[in-house]
């Protein structure tokens, strides 16, 4: 019986994270339509619901009204398992984010290795979707994004060793406390930016989504998908790029923490500020999504291999020697 | 204690049965999957008993690099042979004897570390002293890889780094007449030098880059 409470207590506290984050995922949607369209002086979405605020909504009736289409040269379980694959790796993440001091799901030791561990199997849902499609476009599509994400996890491994040298845990929560005093992205602003780009890259978000670029691969590897199928995939992408956000958020902005440590801005729950520094950050990425044309494929590469790398390499050393030789390094 | 055991057998049936199937199934890309799937489970394993860098590690290196290149390779060589399934008709191999003899070998390998570290213990040199559990697993282990075992740390990263570096110049080929493109070039190109506005008389035509 005592067990059966546990287990309650636990489900009520998943669902009580990922509906929120799911309904985020719909609303975030809708931002991003309407950030593009501002930047490009159109509407966007304003039909369904106050601010069309419900496009989402009435978009996600469609696709579940729609009908799956499994091609019949596809590799079936595969074929199906790619969307739950990307959708239940994009909200498993969710379980580490602090959205307080303690309000965190599973607080565990090593945090941001489970984030980075996570964010690195979310290429799997795409190559097993290319792959199963059994399709040109979607296998061009996949290999791309492999050889992409695969890159560019690199580079935000370097960074987050950069933070993790001025804080000497792996700890999420311990990160946010140890931007106490500064948030991490104002001595480490090189790294931001980087982290910034390569998140870019690592949600296959534009200008670094050729693996879905429409002029050359039709969808890419989501081609043959349709329906629920196709949603899902979509909102695992949109669920990653809010990931990503709160990764940002986390280990340079100060994750919960409020600005300015002074009396009106502390009243406000540390939920609050991590939430309004996740969309500073997806409107970063909305922005640059609507002024920034697509990189050629070379360029991508060698934008990750032969900058970022030695960049945040270099900057690694710098950091290790300039909390050596201060004598700043985090011990415990 | 009775959840451990549930989720410890869970994991440790699904990694015995995924590595099976790794060599059972007949789809390569299948049993690269399957080989994933085992890594996954077998780092599951490994946050059961405490170790959840290793863990974590496991999952970053193994399954979110290496075994993605391993997907790579084996879904090209899947799609220039995907009509001529080269194994699925033989039901033997001569490469089984082989097989055979290095699996007894490894085998008896096990069989050995396992009884002897189970029965003499004082044979492995197992300093407990080192294992301190007031600090967690990710300190712990760098206090003694960045401490008693640096060289041997930096040995293991140089014959990594020789290893790769072997490989790239064993496959790399000096390619003559590839065209390159030059960044700061392309960049720093100026509306002169790109554009030439000619005066075109009527039926004589002009001649531009000779």
């Amino acid at each position: 019986m005592e067990y059966l409470s546990i287990v309650f207590q636990e489900v009520y506290k998943i669902l009580f994270l990922l509906v929120p984050v799911l309904v985020s995922v719909a609303m975030i949607v809708w931002l991003d339509r309407r950030v593009w369209a501002f930047v490009q002086k159109r509407q966007g979405p304003n039909v369904v619901g106050p601010f069309g605020l419900l496009q989402s909504l009435a978009d996600a009736l469609k696709y579940i009204f729609k009908e799956i289409i499994i091609p019949s040269s596809s590799n079936k379980v595969i074929f199906i398992l790619a969307p739950i694959v990307t959708m239940t790796l994009a909200l498993i993440a969710w379980a580490v984010i602090p959205f307080s001091a303690t309000q965190v799901l599973a607080d565990i030791n090593v945090g941001i290795l489970y984030l980075f561990a996570v964010s690195s199997l979310g290429v799997y849902g795409i190559i097993m979707g290319g792959w199963a499609s059994n399709s040109k476009y979607p296998f061009l599509g996949a290999i791309r994004s492999a050889a992409q994400m695969v890159s560019y996890e690199v580079s935000i491994g370097v960074i987050i060793i950069n933070v993790l040298l001025c804080v000497g845990s792996l700890n999420l929560n311990d990160i946010v406390i140890a931007q106490q005093n500064m948030w991490f992205v104002i001595p480490l602003f090189p790294m931001f930016v980087i982290f910034f780009i390569s998140a870019l890259a690592e949600t296959n978000r534009p200008p670094f989504d050729l693996p879905e670029a429409e002029a050359e691969l039709v969808a890419g590897y989501q081609t043959e998908y349709s329906g629920m199928m196709y949603a899902m995939f979509w909102l695992g992408e949109y669920a990653n790029i809010l990931l990503m956000c709160a990764m940002g958020a986390i280990l340079f902005l100060g994750g919960w923490m409020s600005p300015i440590d002074v009396y009106p801005f502390t009243l406000v729950p540390g939920a609050i500020w991590l939430i309004l520094k996740i969309l500073l950050l997806f409107i970063l990425f909305a922005l640059v999504k609507a002024i920034v044309p697509r990189y050629r494929y070379d360029q991508l590469m060698r934008l990750g291999w032969k900058v970022f790398l030695p960049l945040s390499l270099i900057w690694v050393v710098l950091t290790a020697s300039y909390l050596f030789y201060f004598n700043l390094l985090p011990v415990n | 204690m009775i959840a451990h055991a549930i989720f410890f057998y869970t994991f440790s049936i699904i990694a015995v049965v995924s590595a099976i199937m790794v060599t059972a199934s007949k789809n390569t890309v299948h049993s690269v999957f399957f080989l994933i799937l085992d890594f996954i489970s077998i780092s599951c394993l490994f946050i059961m008993i405490g170790a959840e860098f290793l863990g974590m590690i496991m999952l970053i290196v193994y399954v979110g690099a290496v075994a993605v290149l391993f997907l790579f390779v084996v879904m090209m060589l899947n799609v220039a042979q995907q009509k001529n399934q080269w194994f699925a008709g033989q039901t033997t191999s001569k490469h089984i004897p082989v097989g055979l003899i290095i699996s007894t070998v490894i085998f008896f390998e096990i069989i050995i570390v396992i009884g002897g570290w189970k029965y003499k213990p004082e044979i492995f040199d197992i300093n407990n002293s080192l294992a301190n559990t007031s600090v967690s697993n990710t300190h712990s282990l760098g206090q003694i890889l960045y401490t008693d075992y640096i060289h041997v740390f930096q040995i293991s990263g140089m014959i990594l780094l020789v290893a790769m570096v072997g490989a790239i110049v064993l496959t790399f080929r000096q390619r003559s007449g590839l065209k390159r493109q030059s960044y700061i070039k392309q960049i720093s190109r100026e509306r002169a030098e790109g554009v030439e506005v000619l005066e075109v008389q009527s039926n004589k035509g002009v001649k531009i880059d000779d």
